[in-house]
């Protein structure tokens, strides 16, 4: 340095205490900060929030509903007696009778199963498809992309419930797997849309320009850079659309198309509690409480994990 | 030399007593975080006189953005003035209401925000983004009046034809027009502080010349004071008379920014002033011995110790003898550009360009945004394929490689890319990213490669407990010199650097630089080295070939070229580096 002579200086020069202005090295890693991927971030960030421990404390119950129905009632759905149609609760059956002369608690127990069914198989059916022509369309572009494209747009026309009832008027069995691939049918484009447009951004990124100079495939690109990139939006729209699914399998139900009425599901309860609606609400009114708290559950779950894996709350530094 | 005679009738100004327009004392900025309050700007005092004209530098997270904003009370997200005063004409504006501040923003602070490109909407014209601003400040009433004023505004913002320019949209002008409308709209009012916080660290620095002259002539008409906020040393000496530096959200020097850049105090600003590029500085030369591992010493940017200097010597004459690793022959790229239905235009991006560059030296290809310098990078690297001419590296003509010997190729020739966010797969943990391309060519097993990876991460003086973090998780030099390492995984020949410490903040930049020259002396690399900014080039290149519009204007040896510019371009280039002329304090 020429002069550190600080009586040299000009009056309104002012240099910082050295004690009270520590520099460190340039460009330091903080090693003893623990190793976090984005995750880690998003699993940080959920754990946090009041609404993400609602959320799945309802649907770890509902699951655990599915599973073991007997563990919750040990009366038999199915016995019916004609003597307490639509009466109200007493002691061992507190919400009452349906019009069958059914315990209602009983038959929403068991009819979980059904239900969830329906909504978590179609909702994988649905993403899984979604994933791959999504990304192919997305990542590939070209002829493949506006043929699928074009493709999804003639489904996306078609309401979902008007094409259900068409479908499953025409199949001759009609079990959840059924059920649940008729309704994969006509919503796997609005997966495979949000996967082609987030494939799309991760496609024009510089790590994938990176691997390409590597010599990495194309498609080796798409499985290990652009998949894992691209997911997070399709996770959200999965989360809510399992509600939907359920919603939709008691709409088809209710209709007398879904599941047929020897299958225990709140869609059919609902369905065969309709009639007596006037004099008794109650056979109808406990199923679709059961129905909206199970979707609301997997609503405000969506709602977290959007929050969490939003990209530009990603951003931490 | 122009900003001795620009300065100087300010200079006058400053010595009157009087008021200080704007005081802050011991202001704090808090930012909520989900783990509480983080302090970003701790206790920071700044005093300016009216017609001053101050810098605040420092670099990325020194809180000096932040500092700006919170005076006009435009905190983004969750800031909050925590502590101390902001005495604007002796009134204190954390206390001001709502109402009050919006009556001063405009009316009496100008704003010129960093990015031209987004701080106009795109969906109104510029005349209805100038009319509004004018109305908003009441500056003039009536439809007439006001538009008469908005052509006005323009005018004195630089743009000759303002009445035909009115009814144009922001994406028909270019990044300068842009930040000239911007600049026209904060001095629309004529407001007695005008703040520019990066105005034209987006642009070329030919336009940012041009607008920065255009804006202090401006500002000294109306006795404006200019609040700068910049990350270049150069720019602040060239531009402001006084200088606050902060690090680290406090300031740690102030005062006369020619006092402060020729005899820093602070151990801070002296690393600053030492690491900033000008035209003074020479090449970095490697302070390792050729291909041997000992002492990973860095160099300070224009040291002349003797030593080097000899050093430099050998690196010429090694230069000379070399012979050409890399031969780039009349190459050219012609796009098509869909014009809207089947007409389809041809652009050529890369024109005839031919260069060499001798084994184990640096090569800069330099040039303004749109010069086709990014394209040659891709294409040297074959990411998109050759129109005309040829490139040859080692003897192999690249263009004619297909399959295995494309793949084989890739190993050779690597790159290194501008924005260390992006480069970076945020998925990948950073020992997966360095290790990718020894699994994508199948080199050694799991327990090799690691082995590997920890020892290219200690080449890029990275500890190795880095293996397991996320990029999420680093800077951006350190993002940068993981890509480096990335690159390095499969001992390439070349490597292409393309702006690849553009993004980063002085300081660092030059340790990428650093590490780049000594990499070179260690590994024999030859660098094919794209960049916008000339006073990088003279630290690290060895030959310089500039491009304008696809062709290659002018080239030769570093040290030639910027001696002895030949051409008006080059001239204009060197001319228009911020502070190229300053003497630095070393």
């Amino acid at each position: 340095m020429p002069s550190n002579d600080s009586s040299a200086l000009s009056a309104d020069h002012f240099v910082a205490d050295l004690e009270e202005t520590p520099i460190r090295a340039v460009d330091a890693i903080d090693e003893s900060e623990k190793p976090r991927s984005s995750w880690n971030d998003a699993w940080d960030s959920m754990k946090r929030r009041p609404t993400f421990w609602i959320a799945a404390g309802l649907i770890l119950v509902v699951v655990v509903v599915a599973l073991f129905p007997g563990l919750f009632t040990s009366v038999d759905p199915r016995a019916a007696e004609l003597t307490k149609s639509n009466q109200g609760g007493e002691s061992g059956h507190l919400l009452g009778f349906t019009l069958q002369g059914a315990d209602v608690f009983s038959r929403i127990i068991w009819g979980t199963r059904a239900s969830l069914t329906v909504g978590l198989l179609a909702t994988i059916i649905v993403t899984l498809v979604g994933i791959v022509i999504g990304s192919l369309a997305g990542f590939y572009g070209g002829w493949l992309d506006a043929i699928v494209s074009r493709i999804g747009d003639i489904f996306f026309a078609i309401p979902t419930v008007l094409g259900a009832i068409v479908l499953m008027s025409i199949l001759p069995t009609r079990t959840p797997l059924t059920v649940a691939l008729v309704l994969s049918v006509f919503a796997w484009p609005q997966i495979a849309r949000v996967m082609r447009g987030s494939v799309l951004s991760a496609r024009g990124s510089d790590y994938v320009t990176a691997s390409a100079a590597l010599g990495v495939s194309r498609f080796r690109i798409l499985l290990r850079h652009v998949v894992p990139n691209a997911i997070t939006p399709v996770i959200v729209v999965a989360t809510v659309s399992l509600g939907t699914f359920i919603v939709a399998e008691a709409t088809l139900s209710f209709l007398g198309i879904g599941l047929p009425p020897s299958t225990m599901s709140w869609g059919n309860d609902i369905n065969a509690a309709r009639t007596s609606l006037r004099v008794s609400p109650a056979p109808l009114f406990w199923p679709a409480a059961a129905l909206s708290v199970t979707v609301l559950s997997f609503l405000l779950m969506g709602d977290v994990v959007r929050d969490a894996l939003d990209p530009k709350a990603r951003a931490r530094r | 030399m122009t900003s001795e005679t620009t300065t100087s009738p300010r200079a006058e100004r400053t010595g009157e007593p009087g008021a200080p327009l704007l005081e802050i004392k011991g202001l704090k900025i808090g930012f909520k975080t989900q783990a509480g309050y983080v302090d970003a700007v701790r206790g920071v005092d700044i005093t300016m006189r009216q017609g001053e004209s101050l810098a605040i530098v420092g670099e990325s997270g020194s809180g000096k953005s932040t500092t700006a904003t919170s005076i006009i009370d435009l905190l983004p997200g969750t800031g909050q003035v925590t502590g101390g005063q902001i005495l604007f004409d002796g009134k204190d504006l954390t206390k001001a209401s709502a109402a009050e501040m919006q009556a001063i923003r405009g009316r009496e602070i100008g704003y010129v925000p960093q990015d031209p490109m987004s701080n106009l909407n795109p969906v109104w014209s510029i005349g209805f983004q100038v009319e509004e601003a004018i109305r908003a400040n009441g500056i003039a009433t009536g439809k007439q009046a006001v538009r008469a004023r908005a052509i006005e505004v323009l005018k004195e913002a630089g743009l000759g034809d303002a009445d035909q320019r009115l009814k144009q949209f922001p994406h028909q002008f270019s990044g300068g027009m842009r930040q000239r409308v911007l600049i026209g709209i904060g001095l629309s009012s004529r407001p007695k502080l005008l703040i520019a916080d990066e105005p034209t660290s987006a642009l070329d620095v030919t336009v940012q010349r041009r607008i920065l002259d255009h804006l202090e002539s401006l500002t000294r008409d109306y006795g404006t004071s200019v609040l700068f906020i910049t990350h270049d040393l150069g720019l602040a000496a060239e531009r402001a008379e006084k200088l606050v530096v902060m690090y680290k959200g406090r300031v740690v020097e102030s005062g006369p920014s020619k006092e402060i850049l020729a005899n820093p105090q602070h151990p801070y600003t002296k690393r600053l002033v030492a690491a900033a590029p000008s035209l003074a500085s020479r090449r970095i030369q490697s302070t390792i011995e050729p291909a041997s591992t000992a002492d990973l010493g860095v160099t300070a940017a224009g040291s002349d110790d003797a030593e080097l200097i000899a050093r430099a010597h050998q690196r010429e004459e090694a230069g000379k003898a070399a012979a050409d690793y890399i031969t780039v022959d009349s190459l050219s790229k012609t796009y098509r550009i869909r014009q809207g239905g089947f007409k389809t235009t041809e652009l050529k991006a890369v024109d005839e360009v031919s260069f060499r560059i001798p084994k184990g030296t640096t090569m800069a290809l330099v040039g303004e945004s749109g010069s086709g310098k990014s394209t040659v990078a891709k294409l040297v690297l074959q990411l998109e394929s050759i129109t005309s001419g040829t490139v040859s590296i080692g003897g192999q003509n690249v263009g004619a490689l297909r399959g295995k010997e494309l793949f084989d190729f890739r190993r050779r020739v690597q790159p290194v890319f501008q924005d260390p966010y992006g480069s970076l797969d945020p998925m990948y943990s950073v020992g997966n990213t360095i290790a990718e391309p020894l699994a994508t060519h199948g080199i050694g097993d799991r327990a090799s490669r690691q082995a590997r990876v920890r020892e290219l991460l200690d080449q890029v003086s990275l500890p190795a407990s880095t293996v397991n973090r996320y990029p999420n998780e680093l800077s951006g030099g350190q993002r940068q010199r993981i890509a480096v390492a990335r690159a390095l995984a499969l001992k390439p020949d070349v490597i292409v650097l393309d702006e690849a410490v553009s993004a980063l903040d002085v300081l660092v930049q030059g340790q990428i630089l650093d590490l780049l020259t000594d990499l070179q002396t260690e590994l024999g690399l030859t660098y094919l080295f794209i960049t916008h900014d000339l006073a990088v080039v003279r630290l690290i290149a060895d030959n310089v070939a500039v491009m304008q519009k696809g062709r290659i204007v002018e080239s030769g040896t570093t040290d030639d070229i910027f001696a002895q510019p030949s051409k008006q371009y080059t001239r204009e280039l060197l001319e228009a580096i911020p502070g190229a002329h300053f003497e630095f304090g070393r």
